[in-house]
C-alpha cells in the first residue's frame, strides 16, 4: 500500500505509483485495466477540472493530470506479448498512490 | 482487424446502408429538442449549426500530414511539435480550438500507437473523424492488450527490439505520432513529403507510404 498523492507537491518524473483499486460508479477516467498496477510518472501535465463531477455539471475541483507509464509484464503479467513494451495513460492524482520506498523498484 | 470494408454491396457497387426506419432515442429526441428551443430563443441559428458541421467535415488528415512534413524538414520546429504540440500546431495557424495536443515520435528503436480504451477521444481538428474501426470495442479494447498483433492485422510486422509505447488518451489530452521519415522521401520538399504522410501513419498503426 502506499500514500495517496494528493499532496500538493506534484510528484516528480519517474516516480513509483500504484493506481488505486476504487470502484466508484459515474463518468470515471482512469481504466479498470491500470487499477492497482503499478507504474513511474513520465510527466506531470498540468491541472484539469475533475471529469467525474464535471461530467454531471457538479462544481468541480481541480486535479493535477499525470501521465503515468507502465511496463506491459506489469499490467498483463505472463500474458504480455512483449513483457517490455509500454503502455501510457493519462492518470489524475487523485487515483494515484505514491509507492513506498520498500516497494519501488 | 476491422479496416474499413464493405462486406455487402448492393448490385450497383454501393455499400448498403439500412434505411432508419426506427423510433428516436431518447437522446436523439433530447438533442432536436434543444436544438430547436436554442433556435427559437435566438441563442444560436440553424445556419450557425450547419456552419459548425461544415467545418467539422472540412478537418482532415491533411492538416496533421502538414504538421508532420514541417517536422520532418525543420529540427527547430520538430523540438517545439514535441515540447507543445498545441502551440506548434497553432504557430502554423491550424485552429485547433482548445485541444490539448501531445506529438509522440518514432524513433530507430520505439513505435507508438494511440487508442481511446474508454470511448473514442482523437484529435480531430488535425486528423478529421476518426475512421469507425479506431471506435470498434475490439480495437479499443485488444491495443493494449496485443498491440503487436493487432497491428500485424494492418500490415505492420515490428522486430521484437523494437519497442512498442501504446498511448491511452484516458483524460484529457490527444495525442498526434510523428512517425520518423522514410529513407526513400529524404530531399523531397515539404509538400511532397505531406503526401506520404497517411491518417493511419499518425495513428500509429501504419508507416508512411510513397504517394501513389
Amino acid at each position: 500500500m502506499g500514500t495517496p498523492a494528493l499532496a500538493n507537491e506534484p510528484l516528480a518524473v519517474g516516480t513509483s505509483v500504484r493506481i488505486r483499486t476504487l470502484m466508484p460508479p459515474g463518468h470515471v477516467r482512469a481504466p479498470v485495466y491500470l487499477r492497482g498496477k503499478t507504474g513511474t510518472i513520465e510527466r506531470a501535465i498540468a491541472p484539469f477540472k475533475n471529469p467525474e463531477q464535471l461530467a454531471y455539471g457538479l462544481p468541480a475541483k481541480e486535479h493535477m493530470l499525470y501521465r503515468v507509464r507502465f511496463r506491459a509484464g506489469d499490467v498483463w503479467d505472463k500474458n504480455a506479448e512483449n513483457p517490455d513494451d509500454m503502455i501510457e495513460a493519462e492518470i489524475y492524482a487523485h487515483w494515484i498512490e505514491k509507492m513506498d520506498q520498500s516497494h519501488a523498484a | 482487424m476491422p479496416h474499413d470494408h464493405h462486406d455487402h454491396l448492393s448490385p450497383s457497387g454501393h455499400p448498403y446502408r439500412a434505411d432508419d426506419d426506427t423510433p428516436l432515442s431518447y437522446w436523439q429526441t433530447m438533442e432536436i429538442a434543444v436544438r430547436e428551443l436554442l433556435v427559437e430563443k435566438d441563442i444560436t441559428t440553424a445556419e450557425e449549426i450547419n456552419a459548425q458541421i461544415d467545418a467539422m467535415d472540412a478537418r482532415s488528415p491533411a492538416i496533421g500530414a502538414a504538421v508532420v512534413a514541417r517536422a520532418w524538414c525543420d529540427p527547430e520546429f520538430k523540438i517545439r511539435l514535441l515540447a507543445d504540440a498545441s502551440a506548434a500546431s497553432r504557430e502554423m495557424g491550424f485552429d485547433i480550438g482548445p485541444m490539448h495536443l501531445i506529438a509522440l515520435e518514432n524513433t530507430a528503436n520505439t513505435h507508438n500507437i494511440v487508442v481511446c480504451t474508454l470511448c473514442s477521444c482523437y484529435p480531430r481538428n488535425l486528423l478529421g473523424l476518426p475512421p469507425d474501426w479506431y471506435k470498434s470495442r475490439a480495437y479499443r479494447s485488444r491495443a493494449v492488450v496485443e498491440p503487436r498483433k493487432v497491428l500485424s492485422e494492418f500490415g505492420l510486422t515490428l522486430p521484437d527490439e523494437m519497442q512498442v509505447r501504446v498511448h491511452d488518451s484516458t483524460a484529457d489530452m490527444r495525442y498526434i505520432v510523428v512517425p520518423a521519415q522514410p529513407e526513400g522521401s529524404f530531399g523531397q520538399t515539404e509538400e511532397e513529403l505531406a503526401a506520404w504522410i497517411t491518417r493511419d501513419s499518425m495513428i500509429g498503426v501504419g508507416l508512411p507510404q510513397a504517394p501513389q
